[in-house]
């Protein structure tokens, strides 16, 4: 009751706030962001660490559909491990001369794969940075979907997660809710009848 | 480090019970009902944020299974029907029998007792159980085993002298309609009905619908200008039946048995065919500008906004449809503001619109492509098994209310699933005629799995008007000459859809409703 006391009594709340952040707010951020299939300690950078074939999906260059394009992504010995590699590649700067359907700054927080559904969880970026769209957003959304749907037949449908969330859409046209199957329907294929062979 | 940590546990933990208590924890919603074989039980459940909750012990208590927390590893197992199903506190992913299920929110401990999403039912307990257990969360009913608990959906109208009730039932269940003094009696052989009543102005026939407490049946009250009625059954596609009683004045000027209690009758020769408006055209169609408010859409180079050229076209063809064809023009947003997603189509929907037409501007990177497109609905298979599901089980969808999740939205995706076909032939006759007037891609008519068209319940079609990523076509999309432009061509595409649907219904339905054309406004 005295000023001091009641002073000491509001730094403990304070104190006990900020703790209570860093227990429900900060350490799940952190530990969010660690690894949930327990694979991937198995390769040490610098060596020459096996790797796979892989399509990655870019935007062609009128913009109109999606294109593979082959690159080498480094190998995972369970489904899980291999998709977080694949999307993780899908989401890095995309080579030189090719441009990502997927706005830049997305990245990859979680990633579970269950019953052949593989639930991707990415950050707000790929919301907040979109440009609109129905094309635009159905390109976004393919290059996730068909990344691990072509690569991994352990994954017939991926659901996306943002921040954690279910979402409703990106941008405000393709439905979220459910997991969604590969479409070939928004991807061309003639540039690369030379990759059938090598695949 | 460990022992500031062990404080630093301690005390947030008894902070964060009072916050969960004092904070976190919303007014309680109405408990849901459990329809068993053996009798009606309820559930509470709490409002924690927009995710309504129920307590794993009380669903212990009404299920045959059982929860355990991990001390050490802070899990819940829940034992259910020798399955495991693993909760982890921060995680709105759940494994179900080694199945990943997403919950709206993480499991949550509300004044020390484990609370999950009532999606829990549907998602963790509901899949595979035998007996079948449901969730219809609108209606606040879980209904266990074979339990018979048909939707109704009523709706009354008064054209002129006469008043008709019309209650659409699905799945079909026996049913009889008898007077009570100045009540009509509905009473379904069912476990329990699930009503869903129209608001509607008492016009003197009927003063109000509702359900009887604890029994199925619907209690119509009647009102001073009752004399008699008349109830026939119009057996319907689609698992629907539609019951139809129409009230009549007392005497003169009819020559309608009084009063007689009766059975279900065959279908009276004057009642309308189950799609009585469709005879008369287009009744009321809906155009969706999209986006607005918060949400911009794409944006051009120029600075010119999506959700401004959406709503320029979509006021212009407002005002084109009402001249030309008279129909009722509804718009989800006639100024800039956000519209959630869920209303667009069930303004559509509640207002049994014959018709969906969403506007929306394209965007794509590099910024060349240019022209129109036109849309449909892409079912998953997801959805198309939710289709075949449904259909076996001969429900179908409400007209009324929103698309939530679960149940809901299998019959909701049913809905628009159900107008692929017609979708497709509007989409083509719309590609048609923008052709006429305005640039279209080369990919004119694509299909999609895009939001708003999932819940409407009629033909429904999505436009881009062009790409506001390419400048000379953000300019010309700007223009309100454009404007006028693209209005006036799928104005033509309704006249000419309109058409089509008015030949298709004198094909079908010969005999003229009662009530279409006295109806309109």
């Amino acid at each position: 009751m005295t000023p001091q006391r009641a002073a000491g009594i509001a730094g403990i709340v304070l104190v006990g706030a900020a703790l209570v952040w860093v227990l429900f707010v900060g350490l799940p951020r952190w530990t969010a962001s660690t690894p949930a299939d327990p694979a991937p300690a198995a390769d040490a950078p610098g060596q020459a660490s096996p790797k796979i074939h892989a399509r990655l999906f870019y935007v062609t260059p009128s913009g109109s559909r999606l294109m593979p394009v082959e690159r080498e992504v480094d190998f995972a010995d369970t489904p899980g491990a291999q998709a977080r590699r694949l999307v993780e590649a899908q989401l890095a700067p995309p080579p030189e001369g090719v441009v990502s359907a997927i706005p830049e700054g997305t990245k990859l927080r979680n990633l579970y794969v269950s019953g052949g559904i593989a639930y991707v969880d990415v950050t707000g970026e790929i919301t907040t940075g979109h440009t609109g769209g129905s094309l635009a957003e159905i390109l976004t959304v393919y290059s996730l979907v068909n990344v691990l749907t072509e690569n991994l037949p352990a994954v017939t449908s991926v659901q996306i997660l943002i921040d954690g969330k279910e979402a409703d859409t990106l941008a405000g046209h393709v439905d979220l809710r459910r997991p969604l199957e590969r479409s070939p329907d928004w991807v061309d294929q003639p540039a690369a009848a030379a990759d059938e062979t090598t695949g | 480090m460990t022992p500031r940590r062990s404080i630093g546990v301690a005390l947030p933990a008894a902070l964060a019970a009072l916050v969960s208590m004092a904070i976190a924890q919303g007014p309680p919603a109405a408990p849901l009902r459990l329809l068993t074989p053996e009798g009606t039980r309820t559930l509470p459940t709490v409002q924690v944020g927009d995710v309504e909750m129920v307590a794993l012990d009380d669903l212990a208590a009404v299920f045959p299974m059982t929860a355990k927390e991990d001390p050490i590893t802070k899990a819940i197992t829940v034992d259910w029907r020798g399955q495991s199903i693993m909760l982890t506190p921060d995680q709105s992913l759940a494994s179900a029998g080694g199945r990943l299920i997403s919950l709206p929110a993480a499991p949550r401990r509300i004044r020390d007792r484990w609370h999950v999403p009532v999606e829990f039912i549907a998602r963790a307990l509901a899949p595979g159980a035998s007996p079948r257990i449901e969730l219809r969360k609108p209606s606040r009913l879980v209904i266990v085993g074979d339990l018979v608990v048909p939707r109704l959906i009523v709706r009354h109208e008064a054209p002129g002298t006469q008043g008709r009730l019309t209650i659409d039932v699905s799945p079909p269940a026996p049913h009889t309609v008898v007077q009570q003094g100045d009540r009509l009696i509905v009473r379904f052989q069912a476990a329990a009905i699930d009503p869903t009543i129209a608001p509607f102005t008492a016009r003197g026939f009927v003063r109000t619908v509702r359900p009887a407490p604890g029994a199925p049946e619907l209690i119509v009250e009647l009102g001073p200008r009752f004399g008699s009625f008349r109830a026939s059954v119009l057996p319907s596609d689609g698992g629907i039946e539609r019951i139809v009683i129409d009230v009549f004045p007392p005497v003169e000027t009819t020559d309608a048995a009084p009063g007689t209690p009766s059975a279900p009758a065959p279908a009276a020769p004057d009642a309308p065919p189950f799609a009585s408006g469709a005879v008369a055209g287009l009744r009321a169609i809906v155009i969706d500008p999209g986006h607005g408010g918060d949400e911009s859409g794409a944006r051009g180079a120029g600075g010119t906004l999506e959700k401004d050229v959406t709503l320029a076209v979509a006021r212009r063809l407002k005002g084109a449809i009402e001249s030309r064809l008279g129909s009722r023009v509804l718009l989800t947003r006639n100024d800039d503001r956000t519209v959630p997603m869920d209303e667009r189509a069930a303004l559509a929907n509640n207002n049994k619109a014959d018709l969906f037409i969403s506007l929306h501007a394209n965007a794509s990177a590099g910024g060349v492509l240019s022209g129109a497109e036109v849309f449909y609905l892409r079912l998953e298979q997801q959805g198309e098994e939710a289709r075949r599901i449904a259909e076996a089980e001969r429900v179908s969808m409400p007209v009324f209310g929103g698309g939530t999740r679960d149940i809901d939205i299998m019959l909701w995706e049913m809905a628009q699933a159900r107008y692929i076909e017609q979708s497709s032939r509007l989409a083509a006759i719309v590609e048609q005629e923008l052709r006429r007037v305005v640039p279209m891609s080369r990919r004119p008519i694509q299909q999609g799995p895009l939001r708003v068209l999932v819940g409407a319940n009629m033909p429904a079609v999505l436009v881009e008007l062009g790409y506001l990523s390419n400048p000379a076509q953000e300019e010309l999309l700007g223009s309100s000459e454009f404007a006028g432009r693209a209005a006036q061509a799928l104005l033509a595409a309704i006249v000419r859809f309109d058409a089509t649907v008015r030949a298709n219904a004198r094909a079908a339905a010969p005999p003229a409703p009662l009530t279409a054309e006295t109806a309109r406004p």
